[in-house]
């Protein structure tokens, strides 16, 4: 065990609410009647459907296939019959519709043939990437990032260092814990894998202090390993948002992404912990990615808990599991209490990025009118990234973007940490997600423009073109006929002098 | 309109601007206690003068304005403005003079910029001003620390005189008053006494003024217990006392004969409800953690500049406005530095 070596400024004590989630073990939520499954569960494209409605799919088989790069495929939970390809609602903040492929399960749960591989190192790590693509691997820690590109640094990028991200640092969240406690084998089968496919030997596991039967857990896993000997368990303060990507490397390494920059900028590479387990499964078991731990826990809850669901699992049928009872004006979020998203309704399915469904927030925030701020700077001193929010603030209410983004705007990562220490109770985090959508709209109307300014000058410069040139042709014309009718009236007039020396001569 | 907000962060932190407000009145008691003991209840007829003023006036602009009452009149703001004025001014202030400061406050200083979080000037410290500058002898005219004169006066004589001007037995407000130990101080080096001469005066005690250093030692004392609540931070007491104590040292050094002593400066006159209580008002001060050590200095060095070589006997009201002012220059240059903008190795 090795000490952090930074830490970054702010950042919040926060009462973690999450014994009430990790009494029990991990369960398995039944199968149920019907899965739903987005083609978008990741950012990128979306997938594209492989499969035809009345079509038999087996559990893994594939059912939609990666569109572009920045793209990953989908696969069958559970074995049963595709009954619907079209839209429905998803989880998202806005409440939208997409397109989706609805599974009428059989019950029977019958796997493809899986490819067992224990033999890790004789693949590639293009081999091994393409699997893990294959497999449909995202980034479980919320944000659903295709893992693959996170594996591949490319031949401009050294990585020296992965670090394994086990912090879980939003209260309520315990799916990293308990995957750690229970799963630590298989987390170290994902690490093998991502240190092959990287090439790299350092690695460091970054671990909150208020999780000790994860980290001896983890300990013991990582002793039994051979190959993992470089391989360092940091044991990290309680704080949040240091699960936070740029915020850990901070607090592990000292050092800083630069801003607008990739962590690969400085030969860092992250993964969640449950990501690496899921990269383990599929490339020693030949499994894909169809199911995650999903923490669903809050005041409402009464068999709070952590549940390995399937992908497309209805929530509503997740929630009546654990015998939730909604209370109709309270919020209801997918992921942490900090930056969560309020869910438009219950029927929607289960995702990806759902790492946790929180039902009751034991100090909600109430919807009371905010007071105005008086520039107390409780903001600016709980920042993770040293902005003024307090300036923001002001700059974002007013629609002066061009301030905002002197204030660096752009380098706000939502944390929610101003919001919460707020003493006129401004949903601060709100008018910078306003703001930043704003001036991306502006850019694009910009562009915009700018492509028709463009289109307008070219078209007048061919029109000036083509008139000129008519001009000079017709010039040209005139000139020619000018003379043909000079040579015309030469000749006549040679002839008529012909003529008349021919007079004269006759 | 729903209960409960639905949009992130759904968690509520404690902080409220009413707890903030709440937890400095309460800092305020010790040197409450203190005044009352040195220079009689009159100061309690005018916080309760103040206060019932400063809520009538709060009111009413928030009526015409078209603003709700209930959130800005219970959030304390206008009830620690009126406080704080009315422990600035002299206690025995006839009460005309206290209805007029805690109107301009509220009214000019306050409302007419936008109301609570829009000022850029510290009501209190505009009101103060405004009346020293307009009723310059009712401001100075403070009562000497009791044990210098037989005239303690009990609660209702000090009322009766904020509203009549005079005692019972007819007796007026120069019977018993006097000018504070800095404008006696500053009168007397200007007639070329030595300081620690004057210093030995019975209107001095150990260090400042008697009753004063009391005053200023309970101010300090609400004032850290504020820090150690995080209602303000230590950058701008810390960096204005230093200041103070810098300048005041230095000169003290150079020309002992027309200095009064370090100690003197700091535990005089509205010293420590500057530092703790004034210049930390979160609305008109800077809000960078580097820019409140500017600010603090900046006021603490001008209250020295206007106390030993100014017009006034004391610098705090000005100094405080003066900085206010330069509120958006330091805010604007002491951004902090963000993550990730440093060099890239």
């Amino acid at each position: 065990m090795t000490q952090p070596l930074g830490s970054f400024p702010g950042g919040l004590i926060l009462p973690g609410q999450k014994k009430r989630s990790t009494q029990t073990p991990i369960r398995k939520m039944p199968l149920t009647k019907t899965l739903v499954l987005p083609l978008q569960q990741h950012i990128g494209e979306p997938a594209v459907a492989t499969v035809e409605v009345g079509e038999k799919v087996l559990k893994g088989q594939k059912i939609a296939a990666a569109e572009g790069h920045v793209s990953v495929g989908l696969h069958a939970p559970s074995s049963g019959t595709i009954i619907a390809i079209g839209d429905h609602p998803i989880p998202h903040p806005s409440g939208l519709s997409a397109s989706c492929i609805t599974i009428e399960t059989d019950g029977e749960d019958r796997w493809i043939d899986r490819q067992v591989n224990e033999n890790i190192s004789q693949l590639s790590s293009h081999e091994l990437r393409q699997r893990i693509r294959e497999a449909g691997i995202v980034g479980l820690g919320g944000a659903g990032f295709p893992s693959f590109i996170k594996l591949n640094p490319g031949i401009h990028h050294h990585v020296e260092t992965l670090i394994l991200n086990g912090v879980e640092c939003e209260p309520y969240i315990t799916c990293d814990d308990m995957i750690m406690r229970e799963r630590a084998q298989g987390i170290m089968d994902g690490i093998e894998v991502m240190q092959l496919a990287l090439n790299v030997k350092n690695c460091v596991i970054a671990i909150e202090d208020n999780k000790p039967e994860a980290i001896s857990a983890m300990e013991l896993a990582l002793a039994s390993r051979e190959q993992l000997k470089d391989t360092k368990i940091v044991v990290i303060p309680t704080r949040y948002p240091t699960g936070s990507e740029k915020q850990l490397i901070q607090v592990l390494t000292g050092k800083q992404v630069p801003s607008r920059g990739l962590t690969l900028d400085i030969g860092i590479v992250l993964h969640n912990v449950g990501t690496a387990y899921a990269v383990g499964r599929a490339i020693k078991h030949g499994e894909p990615l169809i199911s995650r731990i999903v923490t669903v826990t809050g005041k409402d809850v009464k068999h709070a808990g952590n549940f390995e669901t399937l992908f497309g699992t209805p929530i509503h049928e997740l929630l009546s599991f654990c015998e939730t009872k909604r209370q109709p004006e309270e919020p209801f979020i997918q992921g942490g209490p900090m930056m969560g998203y309020n869910l438009a309704g219950d029927k929607l399915p289960v995702t990806k990025t759902a790492n946790c469904i929180l039902v009751g927030v034991d100090e909600p925030v109430e919807a009371t009118k905010p007071l105005p701020c008086i520039r107390c700077g409780d903001c600016a001193d709980a920042c993770p990234v040293s902005l003024l929010p307090q300036q923001l603030y002001w700059h974002s209410r007013s629609k002066d973007l061009e301030k905002t983004r002197e204030y660096n705007l752009f380098d706000c990562i939502e944390c929610g940490c101003c919001s919460y220490v707020c003493p006129s109770k401004i949903p601060l985090v709100q008018y910078f997600r306003f703001a930043k959508t704003e001036t991306m709209n502006q850019e694009q109307e910009q562009q915009k423009s700018d492509l028709a300014r463009i289109r307008h000058d070219n078209r007048q410069e061919r029109q000036e073109r083509e008139r000129l040139e008519k001009e000079e042709k017709q010039r040209k014309r005139k000139a020619a006929l000018a003379a043909s009718k000079a040579a015309k009236a030469k000749k006549e007039a040679e002839a008529a002098a012909e003529t008349q020396t021919d007079k004269q001569e006759t | 309109m729903p209960l409960f907000r639905l949009s992130p962060p759904f968690l509520s932190g404690t902080s409220r601007v009413t707890l903030h407000m709440i937890q400095l009145l309460l800092a305020l008691v010790p040197a409450l206690i203190a005044l009352v003991f040195f220079f009689g209840p009159g100061v309690l007829v005018n916080i309760t003068l103040a206060i019932t003023v400063a809520l009538l006036a709060e009111a009413l602009m928030l009526k015409l304005r078209g603003r709700p009452l209930k959130p800005f009149l219970t959030d304390g703001s206008a009830i620690v403005t009126a406080v704080l004025f009315a422990m600035a001014i002299p206690p025995l202030a006839p009460w005309w003079l206290t209805t007029i400061g805690i109107l301009f406050a509220i009214i000019f200083a306050k409302h007419l910029f936008g109301g609570l979080g829009y000022n850029p000037f510290n009501p209190a410290m505009v009101a103060y001003v405004l009346l020293l500058l307009s009723f310059p002898l009712e401001m100075t005219t403070w009562l000497p620390a009791t044990g210098l004169t037989e005239n303690s006066l009990d609660l209702v004589s000090a009322f009766q005189f904020i509203f009549t001007g005079e005692l019972a037995n007819g007796a007026g407000i120069d019977t018993f008053s006097g000018a504070t130990p800095l404008d006696v101080m500053k009168t007397q080096v200007g007639l070329s006494e030595l300081p620690s001469y004057i210093i030995n005066q019975p209107l001095f005690g150990l260090f400042g003024g008697i009753g004063w250093e009391w005053i200023n030692i309970w101010f300090a004392v609400g004032g850290l217990f504020l820090i150690y609540r995080g209602v303000i931070s230590w950058h701008i007491p810390a960096a204005m006392i230093a200041a103070l104590l810098v300048i005041s040292t230095a000169t003290y050094l150079i020309t002992p004969e027309a200095a009064a002593s370090p100690m003197f400066h700091l535990l005089s006159g509205g010293t420590m409800i500057g530092a703790f209580f004034i210049a930390t008002d979160p609305v008109t001060a800077s809000t960078t953690l580097k820019g409140r050590l500017v600010f603090g200095a900046g006021v603490g060095i001008l209250t020295y500049i206007i106390r030993a070589w100014g017009g006034y006997p004391d610098g705090i009201a000005f100094a405080v406005l003066l900085m206010n002012m330069l509120v958006p220059l330091i805010d604007y240059y002491t951004q902090p530095k963000v993550y990730g903008s440093g060099a890239v190795k």
